[in-house]
């Protein structure tokens, strides 16, 4: 039996299918109308909502799309939709007043799912500054605002503050031991033939997927949900891995162990703090509710050719370790993408770690252009390790998505850079080396002549940034308010 | 409680008030078509969408849909028991379903029925349907090569000699421009949910700019008299003019589902299907050449505006048309011809979008000022401003210019914007950064917009109004224009609120409803303000002439002796609540309702011979934008935008300058992120926001100051003074595209005009960037 809150209620379900979706149930099942489907694809954020889910015992509230949230991952969550959103005295919520009041809709579609990331924003980050909000509201088209009265309304309540009075803050210990209450145990739900699995835990998802060795692994759903929502494909027999805190442990000692199911927005804290550099790559994964929802491990094992965190990945020295059963192996993720479409992962296999060494003294960049600066799949993606000693590379790792049919190493250009000295002319040799490492295709999100010219650029911003001087190198916003 | 010694309004005409339905949007409360509770037994529709940009259906093998769970039935172009053509021109070039040619990739080809939308969706994907395929034309130069027609007729607008003014001209440019088109991306997609009634009786819901199309649309699909039928529209999540004419077929097959299954049935297309199988803003290819003197000054314009059209009429005749009425923008031309050519192509009907063409004129004007300023190294506003109109000049269709106030506007936004110091400080930026080998470069361009307002078709610019006030004093408004966010309601209930002197918290703005106010135009072309608030002033003038008429009988005064003011009616030395007096004149039996009608006065035009006033005024504006650019990649960043636009006396500031921002934005996004791209097939890959990519909030200026021309003042009889907002701003987001063009331009020193093809996204940036340092 699946069980969850959804605002106030306790909602018992015996019968759901793998590939319901969290906003359908809401929309159809539930005529909770506020939630509205802009794209079924986690682009609009016209159907964002607040989920609460215990993570190692602690009520985390996250906005998520719930357009391609499958509604059997919500077991053992508290779903927030905009209908729960009231003041204390039942008027508007300080973020809708504040929205009212400056002017922030104007034809309103969008407007339940601003109020829900801003109110996810205003909960989680009470100091948020402009590129917080800015970054807060990735994941939400406005095509009506221009986003100026949005962003002002975003200010406004930041600077009202007032979250310990919000009812979540509030009944958040009672909301806790509800939740808890439901946690334990494996959950298995069908609709006639559509069947999910939530196994209790990693050891019992090992043993499902020995017994299930062709299902389909669910862990944040922002690529499996579009399988579903556009492609219409059968899921079924799903096996559901986001709720599992074991997949969630991020271990930073000799080295750096990542669970396969640690959320973009769950690793900021490890790339802040051990690849600051690439920060802004980071953010630019996605919007946050995908980030909120989507996996490194689930990037890494969907196959994407551009990937976002793959080319970074690789150029890190990941190595993945793949468990079947009791059975573990290891190899370097420039191994596991074969061909396009085509992984080193067999039947009942599951990516359970990420490996990366520490960075130790390496040089670390990582690098995307698309066509929007944000939530925008890149057309080029590229991650940079390097290490120099003594003025002399030593060591240089480059990756890039978006060139070829995977993720892939760029052997000539690491070849030009490895023992040569450091310095511009042997980045140049490296801009031009990789042209022989690639053959792009040119598709809507870019040409292969401008995939090339990129793949150039990139060696000489790389060095641009090293060498330092008195020109800014990348595109940097004025503060504004 | 409000004061009775108040003798101001709340919520009259001119005072920022927030959108009617702001509390409804932000609780999420706010009913669209898809959240109508549905009658019991509610069917679905979905559409089976052809696979091939060209082709003759040879077999279309639908067993497995008919088989398939859930399924109720199918229809095919054979099972519509009318007319099987939406076109909004008659021309009867625009089939609901295909029959026997499909002529672009993605044409509706079948409908499925079932008891929920996801199963008619899954029946819909096991269509098999054989084509034998034909040549496909996809963009309006390979269709001129490729011989195909015009889909509407095309224009000439001409005055003085053209051709001598440029052969005699001391300078000449000639160049090409191409411009892509544009995705409305309205968050709400189209959506149509159609409920029988008895006899031939239907009532639709739908998602629309214009329910009397829709009302006569589904009447001939059903073969029934337009009273027949009922459309009602509460509000749209968007429009912009995606749902003046594209939701014709949606609405037609829920409707001829819904009689033959007397079930009522809803239609409502996933994202990608919905962006796949609907028209969009116009690509032009545009041929110029332009002729100028040494000191910047045009001589004499020619141009040739090849339009991506589609497969069928459509809009596009109007379409084109206007982008020729803005293809001076807000420039004299001494010598000017200009020609439009509605080329047909093997791709999705484009239609009606915010500026309906015009903003693909006055992009062509100010790439032609651009291309001036590059050739004799000056700053494009001092070219701009040399070619300004002055009142008396004739525009190339011979409409006297009468209300140019671009000079003052562009006086206050130059110093307002601090223009000339920032300029200087983007060129000394460039110069360093040319020196020093930094890849980031800064652009900065002030571009004006001049915007005709009023249908170029004289016979829609007329408008009906329905006005109740009931005897406790409350008033209920409807008017046939629709709301879609840009305020309407709000600014048309504070004309009656003020007309009555009145709270705005007693005028109830209802849903659009045929059966309330018949005969409507589309709200478009910016006039629903100007059209419906008159028409709804209209409506209060005759009550009011009656309330004015009892008390003076009643009171025993003259008509200069009734005043009504701040919530009361004042005769003679009395005061009276007007719910009082409203309740006293209802029990003397005084009619309190009535039909407002207006029509807009002074404006006709000749098609035929080009010349006309189709424009019963201009609205202004100007825009100025700075950018940065990095010129290893092409990304850019958008800093700083000043805006100050003219609204005439605003009815709503507030409103208005939400109209000017999200136009900017959406301006922007037309020339910047926002790109159609088409593959050799013919099929639209960029058809969900995935891979459509319109502004962000990170994209929008930080700084962004948007002031309204707060002295201006409509010069004609406009609703309280104002000037249409809906569609002018849009062109402002040219101000950004030709800031990137001279941060790339810096690369060569200016010497060249980079001459940027929109949209400008990173690549053709880069490229530019690339090809000037060649």
């Amino acid at each position: 039996m699946l069980q969850f809150l959804l605002n106030d209620d306790e909602i018992r379900l015996t019968e759901c299918g793998a590939s319901d979706t969290l906003l359908d149930f809401l929309r159809i099942g539930r005529r909770l109308t506020g939630t509205k489907e802009g794209c079924a694809e986690g682009d609009c954020g016209a159907c964002t909502v607040m989920l609460g889910r215990l993570h190692d015992g602690r009520l985390v509230y996250e906005p998520v799309n719930a357009c391609i949230r499958f509604l059997a991952s919500c077991h053992g969550c508290h779903v927030v939709t905009v209908e729960h959103l009231r003041d204390p005295d039942g008027g508007l919520h300080a973020v809708q007043r504040a929205m009212v009041d400056h002017h922030a809709s104007q034809c309103g579609f969008c407007t339940p799912g601003f109020v829900m990331a801003l109110y996810g924003l205003w909960m989680t980050n009470p100091d948020a500054d402009m590129t917080a909000i800015e970054t807060a509201l990735q994941g939400n088209l406005c095509r009506c605002t221009g986003y100026a009265p949005i962003v002002r309304a975003a200010q406004a309540v930041l600077a009202a503050g007032g979250q310990a009075g919000d009812r979540i803050a509030r009944e958040r210990d009672e909301v806790t031991a509800r939740l808890a209450a439901m946690q334990g145990g494996r959950v298995e739900v069908a609709r006639g033939d559509d069947r999910a699995i939530l196994p209790a835990d990693v050891d019992d998802l090992a043993a499902v997927l020995v017994e299930h060795p062709d299902a389909t692994i669910v862990a944040g759903a922002t690529d499996v949900g579009l399988w579903v929502t556009k492609f219409l494909r059968p899921i079924s027999p799903a096996v559901f891995i986001g709720h599992l805190d074991g997949l969630k442990r991020i271990d930073v000692g000799d080295d750096i162990r990542i669970g396969a199911g640690v959320t973009y927005t769950e690793a900021v804290p490890l790339i802040e703090s051990e690849f600051p550099e690439v920060s802004d790559y980071w953010h630019r994964i996605g919007g946050w509710q995908v980030r909120n929802m989507g996996t490194i491990g689930g990037n890494i094992a969907n196959g994407s050719p551009i990937g976002e965190s793959p080319p970074l990945m690789i150029a890190l020295g990941a190595r993945l370790v793949l468990r079947h059963g009791d059975t573990r192996r290891e190899i370097a993720l420039e191994d596991f993408f074969i061909a396009y479409g085509q992984q080193d992962r067999r039947p009942g296999e599951f990516v359970e770690t990420v490996i990366l060494p520490r960075r130790g003294n390496a040089l670390v960049a990582a690098y995307k252009i698309s066509k929007r600066q944000s939530a925008d799949i890149s057309a080029v993606a590229a991650g940079f390790r390097i290490e120099v000693a003594g003025g002399v590379i030593t060591s240089a790792r480059v990756a890039f998505g978006g060139m070829a049919g995977t993720p892939k190493r760029a052997a000539a250009a690491e070849a030009a850079l490895t023992g040569a000295p450091f310095s511009a002319e042997t980045f140049a040799a490296a801009g031009e080396a990789v042209q022989d490492d690639f053959q792009p295709l040119g598709d809507w999100r870019a040409s292969a002549d401008y995939r090339r010219a990129i793949a150039r650029n990139f060696f000489r911003r790389f060095w641009l940034e090293q060498a330092g001087g008195d020109q800014p190198v990348r595109l940097a916003r004025v503060a504004g308010d | 409680m409000k004061d009775a010694t108040d003798s101001i309004i709340r919520g009259g005409v001119h005072q920022s008030v927030p959108h009617d339905s702001a509390t409804l949007h932000v609780t999420g409360r706010a009913d669209y078509t898809d959240d109508i509770v549905e009658p019991t037994g509610t069917l679905h529709a979905y559409l089976g969408l052809s696979q091939v940009a060209h082709g003759r259906i040879r077999e279309m093998d639908l067993d497995a849909v008919r088989a398939a769970p859930g399924v109720v039935g199918v229809l095919t172009a054979a099972d519509l028991p009318g007319r099987n053509d939406v076109s909004p021109q008659g021309r009867n070039d625009d089939p609901i379903l295909a029959e026997g040619e499909v002529r672009f990739w993605g044409q509706p080809v079948f409908a499925v029925i079932a008891t929920t939308r996801d199963q008619a969706r899954r029946a819909a994907a096991l269509a098999r349907i054989d084509y034998d395929p034909l040549p496909h034309l996809l963009d309006p130069i390979a269709a001129r090569d490729g011989g195909a027609d015009y889909v509407a007729d095309p224009l000439t607008l001409t005055r003085g000699d053209a051709d001598a003014a440029l052969a005699s001209a001391p300078r000449r440019i000639d160049g090409r421009f191409t411009i892509g088109g544009q995705d409305h991306f309205y968050l709400e997609g189209q959506i149509a949910l159609a409920i029988p009634g008895e006899r031939d009786e239907i009532t639709i819901h739908v998602s629309t700019q214009h329910p009397t199309e829709v009302q006569h649309m589904v009447a001939h699909a059903l073969g029934v008299p337009a009273a027949a039928v009922v459309v009602n529209m509460r509000r749209m999540g968007g429009g912009f003019g995606g749902k003046e004419t594209q939701m014709n077929l949606f609405a037609c097959v829920a409707a001829v589902a819904a009689k033959r299954w007397d079930r009522a049935v809803k239609l409502r297309p996933d994202r990608d299907d919905d962006m796949t199988a609907t028209g969009k803003r116009h690509d032009f290819v545009v041929d110029y050449s332009v002729g100028f003197d040494d000191e910047g000054r045009i001589l004499g314009v020619t141009g040739d505006y090849y339009a991506r059209c589609g497969f069928s009429a459509d809009l596009s005749q109007a379409v084109t048309d206007r982008a020729l009425f803005h293809g001076d923008n807000a420039y004299f031309y001494p010598a000017v011809r200009l020609r439009s050519h509605p080329m047909r192509t093997n791709t999705v009907s484009n239609t009606a979008f915010r500026g309906f063409g015009g903003p693909q004129g006055v992009i062509v004007a100010e790439r032609m000022v651009e291309d001036i300023a590059y050739a004799l190294g000056r700053d494009p506003l001092a070219v701009r401003r040399a070619n300004l109109y002055r009142d008396g000049d004739l525009t190339p269709y011979h409409q006297t210019v009468e209300d140019m106030i671009l000079p003052r506007l562009l006086d206050d936004l130059e110093a307002s914007s601090d223009y000339q110091r920032r300029r200087q400080a983007v060129l000394d930026w460039n110069a360093r950064a040319q020196a020093g080998g930094g890849p980031i470069r800064r652009g900065i361009a002030l571009t004006p917009v001049k915007f005709g307002i009023s249908f170029t078709a004289t016979h829609f610019n007329q408008a009906g109004a329905l006005v109740h006030v009931y005897a406790d004093g409350s008033i209920h408004l409807n008017h046939g224009g629709c709301e879609m966010g840009q305020g309407l309601h709000v600014k048309v209930a504070q004309v009656v609120a003020d007309a009555f002197q009145v709270d705005l918290g007693l005028v109830h703005v209802t849903r659009t409803a045929t059966d309330k106010v018949p005969n409507t135009s589309a709200t478009a072309a910016s006039s629903g303000t100007d059209l419906n608030g008159m028409a709804a002033l209209d409506a209060c003038q005759q009550i009011h002439a009656r309330l004015v008429d009892f008390a003076c009988a009643a009171k025993g005064l003259t008509p200069d002796q009734v005043r009504f003011e701040g919530g009361c009616v004042h005769m003679g030395g009395e005061a009276m609540q007007w719910s009082r007096f409203i309740e006293t004149a209802y029990l003397a039996r005084v009619h309190l309702s009535a039909a407002g009608f207006y029509r807009t006065p002074k404006i006709h035009w000749n098609r035929k011979t080009g010349q006309g006033r189709p424009f019963y005024y201009f609205a202004y504006g100007a825009a100025v934008t700075e950018v940065s650019v990095d010129t290893l990649t092409g990304e850019y960043l958008i800093e700083r935008a000043d805006i100050l636009h003219d609204a005439g006396r605003s009815l709503n500031p507030a409103i208005d300058i939400g109209q000017v921002e999200g136009g900017y934005i959406q301006g922007v996004g037309w020339l910047t992120s926002e790109e159609l791209w088409w593959d050799e097939a013919g099929r639209l890959r960029t058809h969900a926001p995935s891979t459509y990519k319109i502004p962000l909030a990170g994209d929008r200026p930080r700084i962004f100051n948007v002031a309204l021309a707060d002295w201006s003042e409509n010069r004609e009889m406009t609703i309280k003074r104002s000037k249409a907002v809906g569609e002018p701003p849009l062109m402002l987001g040219i101000s950004a595209f030709q800031a990137i063009g001279m941060a790339v331009a810096s690369v060569a020193d200016y010497r060249e005009n980079p001459r940027l093809d929109a949209p400008a996204t990173p690549e053709r940036v880069l490229m530019a960037v690339e090809r000037l340092r060649r």
